[in-house]
């Protein structure tokens, strides 16, 4: 079976600089999927590259089949049948709401036109500012408009490039759901870019991690978390810090924390020095356990303090504990180890 | 990064990393910079026995009245503006709202004409002092009246036009600063008086200065008043040079120093704009309420406003009424008709001629933005600081030159005399107009080029559209109104044009300005109001468009956040 969207090895550069290198991924079929990382690592540009706005150096881009790019030749962005929602929205402001969103609708009959316009209107909520121009609305609403004019043409896939981070915090989910539920009914394909990791949790259901212009990892939310290909991902991804151990025998890891079974890692042999990934929530508070460790800082969170803790050789540990335990820095508590997937790396 | 930047860096590696389009750009901007240049390298050359003659003579009569119109003007506009932009944006008081825009009309009124009416109302014969001897017995001689005709007079006069400068900015800056630093220096304490003094006005200082230094450039620049007032200036001199010796060296040397103050005038406003932008940081959509004045405050706040307006457009405008009224009839014959439509077809043409050219510009330097390509465009942007007498001279030196070339090889090759092809002819006519007045409609276009984010291009393209089909469906018409301004910008200022006009028009080509000038010149003050009327009643265009622009950004302001 075809996949729905594929990029083959793409090289992106703005000579001399090469922006994005060696890039393939695969969405099966019309899910969603994101573009993390922090800003400079390229994620727009990649973004842009499917869009049609950036010419490929070479791979290939491939949208249900359909060559969309390939060095040398780029498929105009108005004949992908690909849709984008910008950062700045971009909504034209010298139309009105419903022409912003007929304004890909061009081709269409008048009648089809009216009516898909008018169904987009109601979707977002804004059936009766029709005649209303951008700045007269919200923020909010505005973000509204620039989803449905990019929905308007019936796209394959939506494009997102951070469009909510002009949005507070609350509003922003909302409309992340809203889009993720619409997207889903509507069976579009949506690729949103991110350089916050809950925003694309709440989204997508694949999620790219990128640096410096590689793809490190292209994998569900649950997997960039427990299985982090490598020690980049690791780190950008969630909490934690990284343990130094030695290799023991079998799959065997010896750390100052005690001896962990872990995994044997290809090129390892016994007494290879390698790092070791621990959650906060793989640490447990317990104040039987013989392993003890210093309270350097605790922030109070609710539900749970996350305590950093300082053990003997100097190395600090995260560790998530209900809030009824209370400790100031200073004390030293209990500690035990409780992972159940290791996630080890050999040391640089 | 912007995708602007990106698209540019991908095109680099061709000559110098600019290709045709670029060069385009960059050779245009070259050609309107290059009466600058010719000025700026014809004064290197060593001075003639012309230039030591007014060395010794005339030179620092020049550079005092000079320097004294620049600081007296800018005195003035302050002294005019600054009370008047304090009223109208932080009080309310009855006819504000009407003032606000009517306060510019002045702007619409060329000094020169200004100058004229003022001789023809005051001097000896005028109704004034006609009817002062009249009422008082006065004899003829035995009175002392003050004389128009002077420095102190064209320093009245330039400034009486030419405030509404210092008034648009000090408005937009006494707005635009941030409630919270008036409430909090009331919270310390401090009175109205004190608040105008050790906040709003520090505050505003930047924008104060900016706009002092434009009026005291178009003070230097003037010539139609200080010639009529017979005070000599860098101005009339490089006429004087010009015509009564002929020695285009030394009237590029006066062109030159001209040059030299209005550049350090320019960095000087550059400077201070830079600065006002970081001096204001407020929040743009809270503003203080306006303090209501009502009663004697309110009353003296109204005649205070109607005194720049009365004496700088309403009594000069209707002297012009008056006048023309009079001697419309005789003035308005055969001729008059050929002239309006000569100076309407020149104006409209370099209009349009300096759209194309910034419109090429503007798209040049959003399309390649290249160091050299913004750089060229920005030296061609200069030219509006450039007095209308240098670029004259700046283009006609080259012109003559080029002229006299073809003309020897042509006699040398062909046998023929081709006589003068640029110089003397409209070509070098309407590129001085494009050198000078290049830089109001760029403003224009990179003003409306700018609202066009290359988001929305990328939108547009997502969205179906093609290229073509993104410069008609969204460049073109969110950039009409931009160009409309643009045009009837140029158009008026080329309509007022004097001092270049006059010396670089064909033989017997007239213009509004220029017979109004000639007419004047002659002392027939009443015969030339029907040809200054329609000068300034084409000039209350731009002052609408521009109050205009002003109750818009108003509503923007009162619109949802």
């Amino acid at each position: 079976m075809t996949p729905f969207l594929e990029l083959n090895q793409i090289d992106i550069a703005y000579p001399p600089r090469r922006v994005i290198q060696d890039v393939s991924l695969e969405m099966a079929e019309a899910g969603i999927g994101c573009l993390l990382g922090p800003s400079g690592c390229g994620k727009t540009t990649l973004l842009r590259a499917i869009a049609g706005f950036e010419p490929l150096q070479h791979g290939a881009i491939q949208l249900e089949g359909r060559e969309l790019s390939r060095p040398g030749w780029t498929l105009p962005p108005e004949r992908r049948r690909i849709g984008m929602m910008f950062q700045d929205l971009a909504l034209f402001p010298h139309l009105t709401l419903a022409d912003n969103i007929a304004f890909g609708l061009r081709a269409w009959k008048a009648k089809e036109r009216q009516s898909r316009v008018g169904d987009l209107l109601r979707l977002i909520g804004l059936d009766d500012d029709a005649k209303r121009y951008p700045h007269q609305i919200s923020g909010g609403q505005q973000q509204r408009v620039a989803l449905a004019r990019a929905l308007a043409p019936r796209p394959r896939l939506l494009l997102l490039d951070e469009p909510f981070s002009s949005l507070d915090v609350t509003l922003r989910e909302g409309l992340a759901r809203e889009i993720r539920a619409i997207l889903l009914r509507e069976g579009i394909g949506g690729l949103l870019v991110s350089h916050d990791q809950f925003e694309a949790f709440a989204f997508a259901d694949e999620i790219g991690v990128l640096r410096h212009g590689r793809l490190l990892q292209w994998d569900s939310a649950y997997n960039l978390y427990h299985r982090p290909a490598d020690r980049f991902v690791a780190g950008f991804i969630g909490q934690g810090v990284l343990l130094s151990g030695r290799m023991g025998e079998g799959s065997r890891v010896c750390t100052e924390l005690g001896d962990i079974d872990g995994m044997s890692l290809a090129d390892c042999a016994p007494g290879d020095p390698v790092e070791v990934l621990v959650r906060p929530d793989d640490v447990a508070h317990d104040d039987a356990s013989p392993l003890t460790a210093e309270v350097v800082e605790r922030a109070f969170r609710g539900a749970d303090f996350l305590y950093t803790l300082k053990l003997a050789s100097g190395a600090r540990l995260l560790c998530l504990a209900p809030s009824h335990h209370d400790h100031a820095p200073g004390e030293r508590i209990g500690i035990r180890l409780e992972i159940d997937h290791l996630v080890m790396f050999r040391t640089a | 990064m912007p995708a602007a930047g990106r698209r540019a860096r991908r095109r680099q590696g061709r000559w110098l990393g600019l290709d045709l389009g670029s060069l385009l750009v960059v050779g245009a901007a070259f050609c309107l910079a290059l009466p600058v240049l010719t000025v700026v390298l014809t004064a290197l050359q060593p001075a003639g026995p012309v230039w030591r003659h007014l060395a010794e003579t005339v030179l620092a009569d020049y550079l005092i009245n000079s320097l004294l119109l620049m600081l007296g003007v800018g005195a003035g506009a302050l002294l005019v503006g600054v009370p008047a932009a304090w009223l109208v944006s932080l009080h309310e008081f009855p006819g504000r709202r009407w003032f606000e825009w009517a306060l510019l009309l002045p702007m619409a009124v060329p000094a020169y004409i200004i100058a004229y009416t003022y001789t023809g109302l005051l001097d000896y014969a005028g109704p004034l002092q006609s009817l002062l001897r009249e009422q008082f017995h006065w004899s003829r001689q035995g009175y002392w009246f003050p004389e128009v005709r002077s420095l102190p007079g064209a320093i009245i006069m330039l400034a009486l036009v030419l405030y509404p400068y210092v008034y648009l900015l000090a408005r937009a800056a006494f707005l635009d600063q941030s409630v919270a630093v008036s409430e909090v220096s009331r919270t310390l304490g401090a009175g109205p008086w004190r608040r105008f003094v050790a906040v709003s006005l520090p505050m505003a200082r930047p924008a104060l200065i900016a706009g002092v230094s434009l009026v005291q450039m178009e003070a230097l620049a003037d010539y139609g008043t200080v010639q009529y007032f017979g005070v000599g200036t860098f101005t009339t001199g490089i006429f004087r040079v010009w015509y009564g010796m002929n020695d285009a060296a030394a009237a590029a040397q006066l062109a030159a120093q001209l040059l030299l103050f209005v550049f350090a005038l320019l960095v000087f406003e550059r400077a201070s704009r830079r600065r006002a932008r970081f001096h204001h940081a407020g929040n743009r959509h809270y503003r203080a309420r306006r303090q209501p004045l009502s009663g004697r405050a309110g009353a003296l706040a109204g005649v205070a406003c109607l005194i720049p307006l009365l004496l700088g457009f309403v009594i000069p405008a209707a002297q012009l009424a008056v006048w023309a009224l009079r001697t419309a009839p005789q003035m308005i014959d055969g001729r008059f008709w050929p002239l309006l439509a000569h100076s309407l077809l020149l104006a409209s043409g370099a209009a349009l001629l300096i759209l194309a050219l910034a419109l090429l510009l503007g798209y040049g330097l959003r399309l390649r933005p290249h160091p050299l390509v913004r750089l060229a465009v920005r030296a061609a942007g200069l030219g509006y600081a450039v007095p209308g007498t240098v670029v004259a001279i700046g283009v006609l030196l080259p012109f003559a030159a080029i002229d006299r070339r073809v003309d020897e090889w042509a006699r040398g090759w062909l046998g023929i005399s081709t006589g003068l092809l640029l110089s003397g002819t409209v070509v070098a006519l309407l590129f001085a107009y494009c050198a000078r007045f290049l830089p109001v409609a760029l403003q224009s276009v990179e003003a409306g080029l700018s609202r066009i984010r290359p988001s929305m291009d990328d939108a547009a393209r997502a969205l179906g559209s093609s290229p073509k089909g993104v410069l008609g469906r969204v460049h073109l018409p969110m950039l009409r109104g931009s160009l409309w301004v643009a045009l009837l910008l140029v158009f008026v200022d080329v309509l007022k044009e004097l001092p270049a006009t006059l010396i670089l028009r064909p033989f017997n080509f007239n213009t509004l300005a220029v017979r109004t000038y000639e007419l004047a010149s002659d002392e027939r003050l009443a015969d030339s109001a029907s040809f200054a009327l329609a000068i300034v009643l084409a000039g209350i265009g731009p002052v609408i468009l521009l109050s205009r622009a002003i109750s818009r950004a108003k509503s923007d302001h009162d619109a949802v956040p």
